[in-house]
């Protein structure tokens, strides 16, 4: 067993493909088919150039507030890789890759980032929450979910994603306390990017690994390289088979590290070297894949210029619909408070008609 | 006199009074070594070191409950929570304890410590950045609550805050923050905490306003300008306590009685203030004492912000409704 295997009280930390590319442990490498790592990178490399293209819009001011993935692509993704479509994601805010494989689409994404709430709106078909905002707050909702499912004894799983600072709230603890004692089938991912905003991993915890928090609850962590695609799906898919078969949840930490700003509103050099930055690219999760692919030979160097060409074109098209969208009206503002408009709320929008009238 | 804005006001304030008293101490998510999201501790820990100025674990319950124990020790802890939105996991601490402590201990232990945050809308930011909760505060006993609507008021504001017997929750309109710069005295000061500002003496109708909707406000008066309307303009400053003297006098002058306040209408402070009005000046009135207030709605994301917003046009227009009532 992986999280037997690799302890975080031993500090070892499961790593299958090197920054080469290479596969150092064959023995661990998941069984997945060439072309579906293939599919994989691709979903990686749309949700960089959409992460690029946001923060460009939003220099040109045609994009508000955006917490790029830049860097972090495998962590996600490789998490939910491991997941079926029946099961259900609980995003923090930065996990782009995982939200386009679970099936949200770009465009309403987009759409929540430009401010309207129409963007938190999935397909019905998508098991998804909408983004959390307050900070490790999601991961109650997600021991809930998988204490429902064993309520209505189903086979499905919840992946749950926080950051490194997420694991310092209140909500954290409780979440894998309970989890544990009801044996709730969740995994619990945290995205440890050695950041929460300006304040360091280190500040954050003096724990050694942030796996190892899960020992004190009893439920079994490991430590893994988040910027490794593959040691992020045999960790995942470990974690979901135990959840499936009813021996409750997990604690995954994928080390990663966020390359790009907090957010737009985040000024990284004041609290981190253009050195660190550097040192990090060496160990992108995209050129890591990339190269994998390419010593495979199921990419080629203009295939993957092509793929950046088609990405940017497809992403620019899906952002033109998102800045062409409507704003939401003022019947629109009101309408989802409640299941329907209470007396003083239907009072209080025929004064705001009045105001749009320019009524006086 | 220096010119400065809110944050430059907010960062004298802090300056000062680390430098006079050793017991002043200053933490928050971000705030020591970044000096904060919105730069408002800057350069202090520079200045004073980690030991006075330092980033906390992401964890508001942690940083106002540990605040509770450096002021039962005597410490005088200045805590930032980075935005309003996100004091909620803190609020089991400031209710059962914070606002308590005098009281449980029959006097033993008061807590002398300030919990600060941005609030309120207009910033087009994401969700929870943009409510304004000064009610749920003002709500509790023990508990006082403060807005400042000027560089001048901030800095005196936050002295007196610091210097303050009780826990102050001091809240910050971040949307003008940077807005404008003000004269603002060298040497520090402090403005009474609990005494409303008469912004402009008029005779036909108090207006009340605190935060940025004081602004607001006085650009409503300016499109008043060509009318007779003479308005009496209030920036309450404190929420909790109310200044209620300068509240009730001004109405028996005026009359009329408009409050202006971002946050949601129901149960929200113009309901308070109302109350004062109606039980203390009642005779006095010639229209219905009238709140202009947010919707009872989460404040929507930035696309459909503008129509929760409280804009100069909708306050003129309850202006000229309460005149010719
Ligand atoms: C309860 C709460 N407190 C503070 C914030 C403000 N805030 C937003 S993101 C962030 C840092 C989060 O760090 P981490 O959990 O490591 O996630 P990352 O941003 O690195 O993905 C903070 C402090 C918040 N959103 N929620
Ligand atoms: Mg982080």
């Amino acid at each position: 067993m992986l999280s037997k295997t690799y302890d975080p009280l031993k500090k070892k930390r499961l790593e299958i493909l090197s920054p080469e590319g290479k596969v150092t442990k064959p023995n661990l490498m998941p069984k997945i088919e060439l072309e579906t790592i293939r599919k994989w990178y691709e979903t990686m490399v749309f949700a960089r150039v959409a992460d690029q293209k946001a923060l460009q819009y939003q220099r040109q001011g045609r994009m508000l507030t955006y917490a790029p993935s830049i860097g972090q692509e495998a962590a996600s993704l490789g998490a939910v890789v491991a997941t079926e479509e029946r099961d259900w994601l609980v995003p923090a805010f930065r996990e782009l890759a995982a939200w386009l494989h679970k099936g949200a689409p770009l465009e309403k994404l987009f759409l929540y980032w430009y401010g309207n709430e129409a963007g938190s709106l999935l397909p019905a078909s998508v098991r998804m929450l909408p983004i959390s905002v307050p900070i490790a707050s999601q991961f109650t909702h997600a021991v809930g979910l998988g204490m429902a499912i064993r309520y209505e004894e189903k086979d499905e799983v919840v992946l749950a994603f926080c950051g490194d600072g997420g694991t310092s709230q209140g909500e954290f603890h409780e979440a894998l306390n309970f989890a544990g004692v009801f044996q709730a089938p969740v995994i619990f991912v945290i995205q440890n990017n050695q950041f929460a905003i300006s304040v360091s991993r280190r500040d954050q915890t003096r724990s050694e690994t942030l796996a190892q928090k899960a020992v004190a609850y009893g439920i079994p962590g490991i430590q893994v390289d988040g910027n490794d695609l593959f040691a992020m799906v045999a960790a995942t898919q470990e974690a979901v088979a135990r959840a499936r078969a009813g021996e409750g949840p997990t604690l995954i930490e994928a080390v990663t590290y966020r390359l790009g700003p907090h957010t737009t509103s985040d000024d990284p050099s004041i609290y981190r070297s253009d050195e660190e930055v550097e040192a990090w690219k060496e160990k992108d999760p995209i050129l890591r894949l990339k190269r994998y692919l390419l010593s495979k030979k199921a990419l080629s160097e203009e295939e993957d210029q092509q793929l950046y060409k088609d990405f940017e074109e497809e992403i620019n098209v899906i952002f033109s619909q998102v800045e062409s969208s409507e704003s939401p009206d003022l019947e629109e503002v009101f309408s989802y408070t409640y299941d329907s408009l209470t007396p003083t709320l239907k009072k209080q929008l025929e004064t705001a008609k009045q105001f749009l009238g320019g009524g006086e | 006199m220096a010119l400065l804005n809110n944050i430059g006001a907010l960062t004298q304030a802090f300056d000062q009074e680390m430098e006079l008293d050793p017991r002043v101490v200053l933490y928050g998510e971000d705030a020591g070594f970044e000096g904060g999201v919105f730069r408002a501790t800057k350069g202090l820990q520079e200045k004073y070191g980690k030991k006075r100025c330092f980033d906390t674990p992401l964890a508001e319950a942690g940083i106002v409950g540990s605040a509770i124990g450096m002021a039962i020790y005597g410490l005088k802890p200045v805590v930032e929570i980075q935005f309003s939105g996100f004091v909620l996991p803190a609020f089991n601490e400031i209710v059962a304890h914070a606002a308590r402590y005098r009281n449980r201990t029959r006097g033993k232990y008061p807590l002398s410590m300030v919990i600060r945050m941005p609030y309120g809308g207009g910033i087009r930011a994401l969700e929870h950045h943009s409510e304004s909760i000064e009610a749920l505060f003002a709500h509790i006993p023990g508990l006082k609550v403060v807005i400042p609507s000027t560089p001048y008021d901030t800095k005196g504001l936050m002295i007196a805050a610091i210097r303050d017997p009780d826990p102050v929750i001091f809240m910050e309109p971040k949307r003008i923050y940077r807005a404008f710069k003000q004269e603002v005295p060298e040497e520090s000061y402090t403005v009474e905490i609990g005494k409303a500002r008469i912004v402009q003496p008029g005779s036909d109708l108090t207006l009340v306003a605190w935060g940025a909707m004081v602004r607001e406000a006085q650009k409503a008066i300016d499109l008043l300008a060509d009318t007779e309307i003479s308005v009496e303009l209030i920036d309450l400053r404190t929420i909790s306590p109310i200044d209620r003297d300068t509240l009730i006098q001004s109405v028996k002058k005026t009359g009329r009685f408009l409050v202006v306040h971002e946050a949601v209408s129901s149960f929200g402070p113009g309901a308070e203030l109302i109350s004062l009005i109606t039980e203390e000046a009642f005779l006095s009135l010639e229209a219905p004492p009238t709140r202009l207030a947010g919707y009872d709605i989460p404040v929507p994301l930035p696309k459909g912000e503008h129509h929760f917003m409280i804009t100069p046009k909708k306050i003129v227009s309850e202006i000229k409704r309460l005149i010719a009532y």
